[in-house]
């Protein structure tokens, strides 16, 4: 695909691809794509990257891409329409059945984990839902794209310096007490996942989390992404990235 | 147009490409990239006597033009493989392979017996680089009684294709090579990884669960060549070549040092596509270089 478009932030890059032949090909949201970085030396291996929002009218698929390392930076440095290979779309997406209009819906997600949630608030939207978005980061540079997400419901903010929104950390955020959910959808670091999923087991809330062990194939071959959950060792490239928190072992 | 087919004993191949164990799942995760029945064949995940739940993630570090995997051997044991894949693995176009792995001979031997009721499964390529528990862990193909006798063990009762895949941790590759051939392999695929290592400075922790793993990618070719190229100068059964090829560049180049056929292996992660471009490849080099039958670069190189 060609990179059409792309908007830069300190810590991160919005990168928006077409194809020039084809039609973008179907995905839903908490899918990923698996991104080869021909430009990088360091960078052996293709990078997942969640997509974080389709344009169906422009053909568009949008990343959201932290600049972590070598490959992620080399991304972050394509000039526009440079030619971008891509595998996608990947994986076992957020679960959307058994919603009715009125669940209340929370989606959270810290740091880059932000990314999917955008695409899966628009599908939510479709739906005649308006989730309610707790973003977190580190400081005020991380929380971006932050008018696109109020598009499709009411955004809460939270940082751990205090620069924007709420001080601290997400999981102290006050909308979590004041509000009660049906449903939470959840992307970050594995912390702040499992601090989630403790809230939601507390409550007996719905909850899944998207995961982000590194990869090799992205395609279910390899098995060096796999996690322990209760049916052993699963792929996280493949049936996940997102699982119900119920699936996983971790000590909530 | 060249005649791309690879004659093994009692193994046709179509081309002299194979993908390798562990690259390329049970070749379904690659249906939606490439048609299988362009390949020579697939070699389908490590197989073992019962289920086994491999090692705790991390299992895989990046390295410079490679990467570590500490996977240790997941997959659900042969019964399953019989009894849900392979009525799959069964109906595709191309030769199909097990790799075979074990922890005691005992195991070796009941998983090839298994396979060898299967008949679409032509050959089996057997892993000796798996620790043995009844010898201190110590892996079968890191000696020369060590792979003698597992070889021959499982020679007794499979008599079809065996391919003996080498560990490259050893000291004299040729030597072992020549024991696999003593005790009846049909032919030898090397080389599996290279025991490695990665260590996260700033954590102070190993990368790997495991700690070490074992190396694949493109750093490791030349080191597969050289290992090719000795071991066929020191054995008279065919040598199939892996290690780090990404290109027909590299497969011609594995060929020339002695391979009859080759695998893809880590490369698969990065092009799902690759195996077919290299079988395209080999075909044009054979038509520029006005070869009739790509068996004659084998060990056609010229010092
Ligand atoms: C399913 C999935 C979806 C993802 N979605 C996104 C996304 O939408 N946007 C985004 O920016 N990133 C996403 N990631 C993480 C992204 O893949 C990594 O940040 C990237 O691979 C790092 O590559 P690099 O070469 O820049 O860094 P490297 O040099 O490889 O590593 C730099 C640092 O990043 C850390 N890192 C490496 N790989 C990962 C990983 N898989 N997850 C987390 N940290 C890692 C390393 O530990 C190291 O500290 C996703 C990962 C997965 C598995
Ligand atoms: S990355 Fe290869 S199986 Fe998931």
């Amino acid at each position: 695909m060609r990179l059409v478009g792309k908007r830069e932030w300190p810590n991160a890059v919005l990168l928006k691809l077409r194809s020039d032949v084809l039609p973008l090909p179907a995905a839903a949201p908490g899918q990923f794509v698996q991104v080869r970085v021909d430009q990088s030396p360091a960078t052996y291996l293709r990078r997942p990257i969640s997509i974080h929002f389709i344009d169906e009218k422009q053909q568009e698929l949008w990343l959201l891409v932290r600049k972590a390392g070598a490959g992620t930076r080399a991304m972050a440095s394509w000039p526009v329409q440079t030619m971008v290979n891509l595998v996608m779309p990947l994986g076992h997406p957020f679960t959307l059945s058994g919603l009715s209009s009125s669940d209340k819906v929370l989606l959270t997600g810290g740091g880059i984990g932000l990314a999917p949630l955008l695409y899966l608030g628009k599908v939510l939207s479709q739906k005649g839902l308006r989730p309610v978005f707790l973003l977190g980061g580190r400081t005020s540079d991380d929380l971006i794209q932050i008018p696109e997400f109020e598009q499709y419901g009411e955004v809460c903010l939270s940082s751990e310096d205090g620069s924007a929104g709420a001080r601290g950390l997400l999981t102290r955020h006050p909308v979590l007490k004041e509000r009660t959910f049906d449903r939470i959808y959840c992307c970050g670091p594995k912390p702040m996942m499992v601090a989630v999923a403790a809230y939601a087991r507390e409550r007996g809330i719905w909850c899944e989390v998207s995961l982000e062990n590194t990869m090799a194939c992205g395609l279910g071959a390899c098995l060096c992404c796999v996690e322990e959950t209760t049916e052993g060792h699963r792929c996280v490239c493949q049936d996940g990235p997102v699982f119900n928190i119920n699936q996983l072992k971790w000590q909530i | 147009m060249a005649d791309l087919s690879v004659n093994l004993p009692g193994l046709n191949l179509r081309n002299p490409v194979l993908t390798a164990s562990g690259t390329f799942g049970y070749g379904r995760e690659y249906t939606d990239f490439i048609d299988l029945s362009q390949l020579g064949g697939i070699i389908v995940k490590g197989t073992t006597l019962h289920a086994r739940e491999g090692n705790p993630y991390p299992r895989m570090a990046e390295t410079p033009a490679g990467m570590l995997n500490a996977v240790g051997l997941q997959n659900k044991g042969v019964d399953y493989f019989i009894a849900h894949i392979y009525p799959e693995v069964s109906r595709y176009d191309t030769r199909v392979l097990v790799n075979v792995s074990g922890s005691t001979i005992e195991d070796y031997v009941a998983c090839a017996e298994k396979i060898q009721a299967l008949d679409k499964i032509p050959a089996i390529e057997l892993n000796v680089s798996c620790p043995n528990v009844k010898h201190g862990g110590m892996a079968f193909g890191v000696t020369v009684e060590g792979i003698s006798s597992v070889v021959s063990a499982v020679r007794r009762v499979y008599h079809k294709h065996l391919m003996v895949k080498l560990s490259p941790n050893v000291t004299d590759i040729a030597e072992i090579a020549k024991a696999a051939e003593a005790a009846g392999a049909d032919s030898v695929s090397l080389i599996n990884t290279l025991l490695g290592m990665s260590i996260d400075a700033e954590k102070r922790r190993p990368r790997l669960s495991t700690v070490t793993g074992g190396l694949s990618g493109a750093c490791v070719k030349p080191v597969a060549l050289r290992m090719v190229w000795q071991v066929a100068k020191a054995v008279g059964i065919p040598v199939i070549g892996l290690g780090g090829i990404q290109s027909a560049t590299d497969a011609i180049e594995f060929l020339l040092a002695g391979a009859s056929a080759v695998q893809i292996g880590t490369a698969n992660f990065i092009d799902p596509a690759v195996s077919v471009k290299v079988v395209q490849g080999i075909e044009d080099y054979c038509e520029r270089h006005h070869i009739e039958a790509v068996s004659s670069l084998t060990a056609a190189l010229e010092i």
